[in-house]
């Protein structure tokens, strides 16, 4: 089926992506996920305007985003509040609304958060590539042309018959994740935590990081005081397969919790950010603070489970209806 | 065989034969909440990888409920799982359960790419610099590196990546002090015991000495990598005069 034209780029912003929650099964193949960083607000965001969970939306980083609906339909913005207006009337976030053909909506800069989520009834329309609607920015391929949006793309989406039965949806706001600094996330240490000093493993879990400006999909930097190898071991290992929320120490000492752009790495990994916080570093913003805090295995199913629950209980609360 | 080499793409059956290494039991370390990494030996070594690519194999077959993906690499393999379908323990004693079964599996087939090069040049630009690093003439270079069969090791760094190993200890180089931001699509690089080829446009620190136009990686084929672990790689130097 062809998509229908819904919106056209006036200005991409900062950056702009279609995402969707990522592209797995091929990192034997050196494909990293990709996919939006803030999984949780995807999955919300599209079950508001009565899509799947795994649809595409566009996901746009801290401000500039400019677009121009081309038809009726329903919208949705999650995640980061990057205080949303349609011409100079404020959009709320966490719920779905009607928007007209000729409105414009404007993402003019981070109230909290660092990402906004867009999705749109029917979901975006481009071709999965490898199984998946995400773009990979590094090499070219998925999403939008593989490549973030530009003044003048026209995109489409899946034709869904009436969408204005979505319209006025509501994510409860007690459900609502808060995007905070101080940023204080939940980890499982490992794979190597072995192969740091006790020192580096304490400075680790009780030092406050800053996150850097050059922060970027492939890996939020952090700088503060130098997490030490143990004595006598060199820089790198032997490459291996990662994941989002590992968290890497190069030689310097200053970690690198990895986002969703890679698929293998040669240093060491202290720790692994839980699941349940994995959608949280999507919103993780240059300058903020950053610490960690180690649990278990078994708090961080139960966190998970906790999340899961509240998607779960979303999605009920309009099954009924 | 050798007429063909110029299209690129020969490729041919390899058989593999088991090794009757002593084996370490595997060690496992988690990623998270969500992955376990299945450590099989310390160092980089045939046997080792081929260990990671049975294993990898006999858990694919097994169809272990709660399994997501398996991504391996030199020595180890990473498992990721839904951590609500299947607690880690209880997947940890199943994966041990058949990496102990191992020797009763035959190995994966592996083939072999004949990798036209088109050595020095614009497109192998350090091609000089590694001949006068190491005080061999450029020609002993591409001999060097065409007569070894390499095993790829992992594919990874970006798509299609292979990790090539190993390169013979006369070409041995260091990475270039200033990575390049921009390598271009089928390059071929060497650095330390390793050689490569990059499958799309990428940063690289390697020496580049010569360029290959075999699509390695190409995202809309239905396998998008022309390789994976355990297949073998020879180079085949290009005469610029045939064209």
């Amino acid at each position: 089926m062809t998509g229908v034209n819904t919106f056209e780029v006036l200005s991409p912003g900062i950056m702009s992506t279609v995402q969707d929650l990522g592209r797995f099964g091929c990192a034997r193949y050196g494909v990293a996920a990709s996919g939006a960083l803030d999984g949780f607000a995807v999955r919300v965001g599209n079950l508001l305007v009565g899509n799947d969970e795994t649809a595409a939306v566009v996901e746009t980083t801290l401000m500039g985003l400019r677009i121009k609906i081309l038809r009726d339909t329903v919208i949705a913005l999650t995640g980061g509040d990057l205080q949303p207006r349609r011409g100079s009337e404020p959009l709320p976030m966490w719920r779905s609304c009607p928007i007209r053909e000729g409105e414009t909506v404007v993402f003019s800069g981070p109230a909290s958060g660092f990402r906004t989520y867009l999705a749109v009834s029917g979901g975006i329309q481009v071709a999965a590539v490898m199984g998946s609607r995400s773009t990979n920015l590094a090499s070219g391929f998925g999403g939008f042309e593989g490549r973030a949006l530009r003044k003048g793309d026209i995109l489409a989406v899946e034709p869904v018959g009436d969408p204005i039965r979505f319209a006025d949806r509501v994510f409860e706001p007690e459900a609502v994740p808060v995007y905070l600094s101080p940023w204080r996330l939940r980890i499982i240490w490992g794979p190597q935590d072995d192969q740091f000093s006790e020192e580096g493993r304490q400075t680790f879990v009780t030092a406050t990081f800053s996150v850097s400006p050059d922060s970027d999909r492939t890996g939020i930097r952090l700088k503060g005081p130098s997490v030490s190898r143990k004595p006598g071991l060199e820089e790198s290992i032997i490459s291996e397969g990662i994941l989002s929320g590992a968290i890497q120490v190069p030689g310097d000492g200053q970690p690198i919790i990895i986002l969703g752009e890679t698929a293998s790495g040669g240093y060491r990994k202290i720790a692994t950010v839980i699941s349940a916080d994995l959608p949280r570093l999507g919103q993780i913003t240059p300058g903020d603070e950053v610490s960690f805090e180690a649990v278990s295995m078994e708090e961080a199913v139960q966190a998970l489970q906790e999340m899961e629950g509240k998607i779960e209980k979303f999605k009920q609360s309009f099954k009924k209806r | 065989m050798k007429s063909h080499a110029d299209r690129g793409l020969r490729t041919e059956e390899i058989k593999e034969s088991s090794t009757n290494m002593l084996l370490a039991p595997p060690r496992f370390r988690p990623m998270g909440d969500r992955s376990l990494l299945v450590e099989l030996g310390e160092k980089i070594s045939p046997d080792i990888n081929r260990r990671v690519q049975q294993l990898m194999q006999q858990v694919e077959q097994a169809r272990l409920p709660g399994v997501r993906e398996l991504a391996p690499g030199y020595r180890s393999l990473l498992v990721s799982f839904d951590p609500l379908a299947v607690a880690a323990a209880e997947l940890k004693a199943r994966i041990a359960e058949i990496d102990a079964q191992w020797s009763s599996i035959g190995l994966p087939q592996a083939k072999l790419l004949s990798v036209p090069v088109f050595y020095g040049g614009q497109q192998g630009p350090d091609l000089d610099w590694v001949a006068g690093h190491l005080g061999l003439s450029a020609e002993e270079v591409i001999r060097l590196h065409t007569e070894t069969v390499y095993r790829v090791y992992m594919i990874g760094f970006t798509p299609g990546y292979p990790y090539l190993g190993e390169l013979s200890a006369t070409l041995a180089v260091p990475r270039r002090s200033t990575p390049r931001t921009h390598v271009p699509k089928g390059s071929v690089g060497i650095a330390q015991r390793q050689t490569g080829i990059y499958p799309v446009e990428s940063p690289g620190g390697w020496q580049i000495i010569g360029w290959t136009p075999i699509e390695l990686f190409d995202p809309h084929r239905p396998l998008p990598s022309l390789l994976e672990m355990g297949d073998r790689v020879k180079f085949e130097a290009v005469r610029n005069v045939e064209i």
